[in-house]
């Protein structure tokens, strides 16, 4: 099937999406500026609270129009916060939001930052109504921006992400095997004809078959409507394939952040090199003995002091203990950035300026 | 010894508006303490296999024909309290979905001493204490704190790795793990695979485990079964299936494989969707998609060759004959 198929499907109600564009194209479509959000901690007899976890602490990025912009990072580092945060789910501590030039808050209105936005959540269990059928599910959103022909939509939309409609259309959630659910998830997200669609987590319960052809669906969709994308995955393979640049995230702060060959080619900070090694082995003779990053993730209650990696990075020194480390282009590749004194000459750490050694 | 699972002919279908027919003629075996990884289309029956182990499809909606042993068990006639003590005791489950394991409304400490206490029968303190131990060994920071925590205060991976605490707090001879570990970063994963490993070689426990990711199969088991439209079309040890799988199923999704793929490259999905089963496979359900069908395929259901012990294919085309060409 080819991607013109679903042309009337997605197309906004109303006028061209070029339209919709506010900023024009230099405008990138998200601007987020040291975004933070602490959930409360309660504990003892009467749930008071005791503590915050710092689930997202100082984030900043910018994802351009049309591109795709994948984060990756540690279980419970704060993507899905911070994920959720950007659709307005949940209320930001401090920070700016900025979606095509207009502030979140200011010019542009939670209910009309909806309208463009999409998320595909990870417990696709969870984000259906058990009591819809999967053609109202997927319809519902449509039908409530008060786009054409919703249950159109819905089933043509059904029928890229590889359910028949016939066969799936009346069927309810429980019905449904895991990537079944996803993908009338994924559906839904796309019924509302959204400009931006974060994806958390959203093609892990996908067969490689079925994931193969979902992720053609996301590229040919891009093509055609310049979508933008952020991709949330722990399938590094997966976030290398759709991304452009990845955006990698450690106990709540940004600590590195590259186009995606570049990464690729050296992760300049050591949780990125961790992660990339802990890549599972595909030869069954040599399978993995020890892994590449020990000790346990430190609590974000209470996190490191200085560089939040220090207590189980391999190129710690004393400076890395109380000096917090900047996010910075590395040197001669200015599109590339770390957060680590080893890239900062003066930083004071005994190896600073040359780089991640082996 | 006792297999640890024999399963033979099993037959499910959902019954409702329209039939579903999930399982059709599976019949598989473990030896104590294997792990076998379960491979498969989305759909093809991996979790509803699963699930009929335990005894956990809706009776009134679901016919089951043919023998599920579980340590010499048979787990189709248990009912009651002994399918209760069974459940979560012999054999446990981590699901594929948080929301249906894991209770809003208790902390995650309280459940699994909730099923240490049930199973084990001791007191509270120690089911609280086991509950602690078993979170640090899944590697939850601050586990002391996280006892106290609703499911909804975790993370995804976190919650993951609760469900696996809550499966391992008994001690199964046998754990079914729905994939359990593609909500977690490569570096957690990991370490989760090699705690399975160390524990499986510690309490000789068998596992079952679903995955998408070859790799994580590569790294978790010595064995793999795939499985398509409810039947299992190829079985073998991880490496006769990594290095020379010959049903064509598996082939293809072995090349669908995102290893090394050039970015904004066509990806190579196997064509076409996988069968309605609304009716039972009388003839080859991989037939429609097949790059190698011949009439032979669509007439009956095609034979399984065992090419080696414990080494299946069911596949006209993996024929002796065939094969030494
Ligand atoms: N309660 C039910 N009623 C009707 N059909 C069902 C029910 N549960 C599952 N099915 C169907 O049975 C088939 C097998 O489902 P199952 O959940 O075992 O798939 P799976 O192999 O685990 O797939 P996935 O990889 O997507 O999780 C699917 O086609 C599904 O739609
Ligand atoms: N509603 C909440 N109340 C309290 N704490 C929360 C809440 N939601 C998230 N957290 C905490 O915030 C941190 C970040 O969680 P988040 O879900 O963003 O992680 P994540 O990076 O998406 O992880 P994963 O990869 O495991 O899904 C975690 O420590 C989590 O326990
Ligand atoms: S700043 Fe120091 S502790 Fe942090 S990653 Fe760099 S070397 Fe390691
Ligand atoms: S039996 Fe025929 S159609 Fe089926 S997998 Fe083998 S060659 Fe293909
Ligand atoms: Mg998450
Ligand atoms: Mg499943």
């Amino acid at each position: 099937m080819s991607a013109t198929d679903l042309s009337p499907a997605i197309k906004p109600k109303t006028a061209a999406p070029e339209s919709r564009d506010k900023g024009g194209p230099a405008q990138p479509l998200v601007i987020v500026r040291d975004l933070q959000k602490h959930f409360p901690v309660r504990g003892g007899i009467l749930g008071r609270t005791q503590a915050m976890v710092q689930a997202v602490d100082g984030v900043s990025f910018e994802v351009k129009k049309g591109e795709t912009l994948g984060i990756v990072g540690e279980s419970g580092c704060g993507k899905s916060t911070t994920a959720r945060l950007l659709i307005g789910l949940i209320e930001k501590d401090k920070g700016e939001i900025i979606f095509d030039g207009q502030g979140l808050g200011e010019r542009l209105s939670l209910k009309d930052l909806r309208k463009d936005v999409q998320m595909v959540f990870q417990d696709s269990y969870a984000s259906l109504n058990p009591r819809l059928t999967i053609e109202d599910s997927v319809a519902f959103g449509a039908k409530v921006q008060g786009l054409d022909d919703p249950n159109g939509r819905a089933r043509s939309l059904m029928a890229r992400v590889g359910l028949d409609p016939d066969r799936f259309a009346h069927r309810y959630p429980h019905e449904l095997s895991g990537g079944q659910r996803q993908r009338v998830n994924i559906a839904r997200a796309l019924a509302m004809s959204p400009r931006l669609v974060v994806l958390d987590e959203a093609v892990s319960a996908l067969d490689k078959s079925v994931e193969a052809q979902v992720l053609n669906l996301l590229s040919d969709l891009r093509k055609e409507f310049g979508l933008t994308y952020i991709f949330i995955s722990h399938d590094l393979n997966v976030v290398r394939y759709i991304s452009d640049r990845i955006l990698v995230m450690y106990l709540g702060e940004v600590v590195e952040v590259a186009p995606v060959d570049s990464i690729w080619r050296e992760q300049a900070h050591p949780y990125t090199r961790s992660l990339f090694s802990a890549m599972p082995s595909m030869d069954p003779d040599n399978r993995t003995q020890e892994p590449p990053l020990a000790g346990d993730p430190p609590n974000p209650i209470d996190p490191p002091k200085g560089c939040r990696f220090h207590t189980r990075c391999r190129f710690a020194s004393e400076v890395c203990k109380t000096k917090v480390p900047k996010l910075m282009g590395l040197s001669g590749n200015a599109d590339h950035l770390a957060a680590c004194h080893l890239h900062d000459a003066t930083s004071g750490h005994p190896k600073a300026g040359q780089g991640v050694p082996q | 010894m006792t297999k640890l699972l024999d399963i033979q002919n099993l037959t499910l279908r959902f019954k409702g508006k329209r039939t579903v027919h999930a399982i059709n003629d599976v019949s598989l075996s473990m030896e104590q303490g294997e792990t076998l990884a379960l491979l498969g289309e989305s759909g093809s029956g991996k979790s509803v296999t699963l699930k009929a182990l335990l005894g956990l499809l809706p009776p009134k909606r679901t016919e089951i024909e043919g023998k599920i042993e579980v340590n010499g068990t048979d787990v189709l006639s248990l009912s009651g309290k002994k399918l209760q003590k069974f459940r979560g005791g012999e054999v446990s489950m981590v699901f594929q979905e948080p929301a249906l394991a894991l209770d809003p409304v208790y902390t995650v400490g309280h459940q699994i001493a909730e099923s240490v206490m049930r199973h084990k029968g001791v007191s509270k303190a120690d089911a609280m204490s086991t509950a602690l131990d078993m979170l640090d060994r899944v590697r939850i920071p601050s586990a002391n704190r996280r006892l106290h925590n609703y499911p909804h205060e975790l993370s995804g991976g976190m919650r993951q790795r609760v469900m696996i605490a809550l499966a391992l707090a008994c001690r199964p001879r046998l754990l079914l793990a729905d994939e359990p570990t593609t909500a977690l970063d490569a570096t957690v994963q990991i370490q989760i695979l090699l705690l399975l490993r160390e524990l499986q070689k510690e309490f000789g426990m068998g596992v079952i485990f679903v995955t998408h990711d070859i790799g994580v199969a590569v790294e978790i088991s010595e064995r793999v079964a795939v499985m398509y439209a409810g039947q299992i079309v190829e079985e073998g040890t991880t490496s006769e299936i990594i290095k020379s799988a010959q049903h064509p199923y598996t082939q293809g999704l072995l090349a669908a494989n995102l290893h090394d793929v050039e970015r904004g490259a066509r990806l190579n999905a196997i064509p076409g969707a996988p069968p309605s089963l609304e009716t039972k496979p009388d003839s080859c359900s991989f037939a429609p998609r097949c790059p190698h069908v011949t009439a032979e395929c669509r007439a009956a259901l095609p034979p399984v060759f065992s090419p080696a012990p414990r080494r299946r294919v069911a596949c006209v085309k993996a024929a002796p004959a065939v094969a030494a060409e």
